[in-house]
């Protein structure tokens, strides 16, 4: 399969920046988007744009129609046992708030535990540091080795009968650590513990089963599976998701309404209150389409190849230190230079139309613990290309030029 | 010539790399800790007052080079002027790199931050020492760029 053309699908990567060609290394913060979703946004607008559930009339039904065919399409993208299972969120920091609301806090009792790690996103930590306040219990952290993985044995320690959920990422979007979840799932579901995982970073990468890796919930955003933003999505298991009340109030959660008593709607319904995100959730349809066209373990083959030509590239560089060195990656390089602050190195490269992210990637703990005050990350998706990684280098060699 | 040469002057690289007054000062009147929560930099400033006027300055702390040349500057800047001097000296410091001050004559050495207004994102950089400045000044013990 060849990379070589992709680039020609994303209009936005056609253009100069600060007078040079745009090289794209932001992906883990979003994804650009390829022709087919903005066109789908584009033809929804002009040709479908109604609200869904509600008319009988045509275009009412054309909208529903298409907004449900996309749950079925995300169903099947991430193997899920029946598109019921498939809520349409804003994105995975609401997936996780609605978790922590609906289905966590009803359980919780004072002193009772929940587990996260040390590289969380700021969105899987803050939702659950909220519900503990509220209900007097504990957050317990699964702590990482200096190669940015997860200590197991330390997560089984951390595991007693006050543990009541586990919430944990995929793929850390600052280390690009992939993390073992099956065995990690399998460990919480033999002490009968629930388990959500954050795939936000993964599902673009990654071919998932929720089938075959059995978590409770899972959760991710369109923007960075090249969907537009304002569109994500929560998994749920059926059984878990009908027992749990719903997250907002509103129209189409309902069955009925009167004054004395409402009665809630079916899954998913009963978590979609409002008009939703009707043209993102097709958009997002579209993305899908586009990342089967080319085959998600295609993809993640060329994004591999470009992680270890970067990361062999960044490793001949003397003042480089890669923070983050796991065994198993996703394409996201973490780097310092020595005496060089991430901002200035993130300046340099803009100058040179290089798009990276310099801070602390909404992962403080990491920074923390690596005891750095920020890192410049460098992301690749599939519009990548190892000539990409040859500009970033190249950035990287005249940045330690200025500042020697 | 590179596109940052505007920015990252040769000063400013030196002001970087050998940051004048970048220490604790045991005797201080004021001080003050800013903190920019977007990226992580850090400085504290103190100072030593004597009859309004700043008899001695120094600052520690981390940030990239930006923030440290300003800190750095900043420190050999105001020494020996009044608290209302230096209100007013911050003012035209934070018009020049926000774009809103034609007239550098003031600005001393200070003038050479007028690239930041070309990049937008750097501006808290540039200031983060001066509100700690203003802070300490102020008698407040911390402040942040938000």
């Amino acid at each position: 399969m060849s990379f070589k053309n992709i680039k020609k699908d994303f209009p936005i990567l056609e253009q100069k920046v600060n007078g040079k060609n745009l090289v794209y290394l932001d992906s883990a913060a979003t994804t650009q988007k390829p022709k087919e979703v903005i066109n789908s946004l584009n033809n929804y607008y002009k040709e479908t744009n109604s609200n869904i559930h509600r008319g009988v009339h045509t275009l009412s039904q054309k909208a529903t129609e298409k907004y449900e065919k996309a749950r079925v399409m995300i169903a099947n993208f991430i193997d899920a046992t029946s598109s019921k299972e498939i809520i349409f969120v804003r994105g995975a920091t609401e997936a996780v708030n609605l978790v922590a609301s609906s289905y966590v806090k009803p359980l919780l009792m004072e002193n009772d535990e929940i587990i996260i790690s040390q590289m969380e996103h700021h969105a899987n930590i803050v939702p659950w540091q909220m519900v503990c306040e509220e209900k007097k219990a504990k957050l317990k952290i699964i702590p990482i080795d200096e190669n940015g993985e997860l200590i197991i044995n330390k997560f089984n320690e951390l595991i007693n009968k006050k543990t009541k959920f586990i919430s944990l990422n995929h793929v850390s979007n600052s280390l690009g650590t992939i993390n073992p979840i099956k065995k990690i799932i399998h460990i919480a579901h033999q002490k009968n513990i629930k388990i959500m995982i954050d795939g936000a970073q993964a599902v673009q990468h990654l071919e998932i089963s929720m089938k075959d890796i059995d978590a409770d919930f899972y959760c991710f955003s369109g923007h960075k599976m090249y969907a537009p933003t304002g569109i994500g999505i929560l998994y749920g298991k059926k059984e878990l998701l009908e027992q749990m009340p719903p997250y907002q109030g509103g129209g189409d959660m309902i069955k009925s309404v009167t004054f004395e008593k409402t009665t809630y709607n079916d899954i998913p319904n009963r978590f979609e209150a409002g008009t939703p995100n009707i043209s993102g959730a097709i958009a997002l349809g579209k993305a899908i389409e586009y990342i089967n066209k080319i085959g998600i373990s295609n993809i993640n083959k060329h994004e591999e190849d470009l992680l270890n030509y970067a990361t062999s590239k960044l490793k001949k560089i003397n003042k480089v230190k890669i923070i983050g060195e796991a065994k198993e990656k996703a394409a996201v390089i973490s780097f310092i230079i020595e005496g060089i602050h991430p901002h200035d190195i993130g300046t340099i490269m803009d100058s040179h139309g290089i798009a990276i992210r310099a801070g602390h990637h909404c992962t403080q703990p990491i920074m923390d613990f690596y005891n750095v005050p920020a890192t410049a990350r460098a992301s690749f998706a599939i519009y990548n290309t190892k000539e990409d990684v040859d500009e970033l280098v190249k950035a990287i060699e005249k940045c330690i030029k200025v500042f020697a | 010539m590179n596109e940052w040469d505007d920015l990252y002057l040769e000063v400013i690289l030196d002001h970087n790399k050998n940051p004048r007054n970048n220490h604790e000062l045991e005797k201080h009147t004021h001080h003050a800790d800013g903190h920019n929560p977007l990226c992580g930099d850090r400085v504290s400033i103190n100072i030593l007052m004597d009859n309004e006027t700043v008899k001695e300055v120094s600052f520690t702390g981390s940030g990239c080079a930006i923030s440290t040349a300003s800190a750095s500057i900043l420190t050999e800047t105001i020494k020996n002027k009044s608290k209302y001097e230096i209100e007013n000296l911050f003012k035209d410091f934070h018009d020049l790199v926000t774009n809103k001050n034609e007239d550098k004559k003031k600005l001393g050495k200070l003038a050479i931050f007028e690239g930041v207004k070309k990049y937008p994102a750097r501006v808290k950089c540039a200031t983060l020492s001066w509100h700690a400045l203003m802070a300490a000044l102020e008698g407040e013990k911390e402040t942040t760029t938000e």
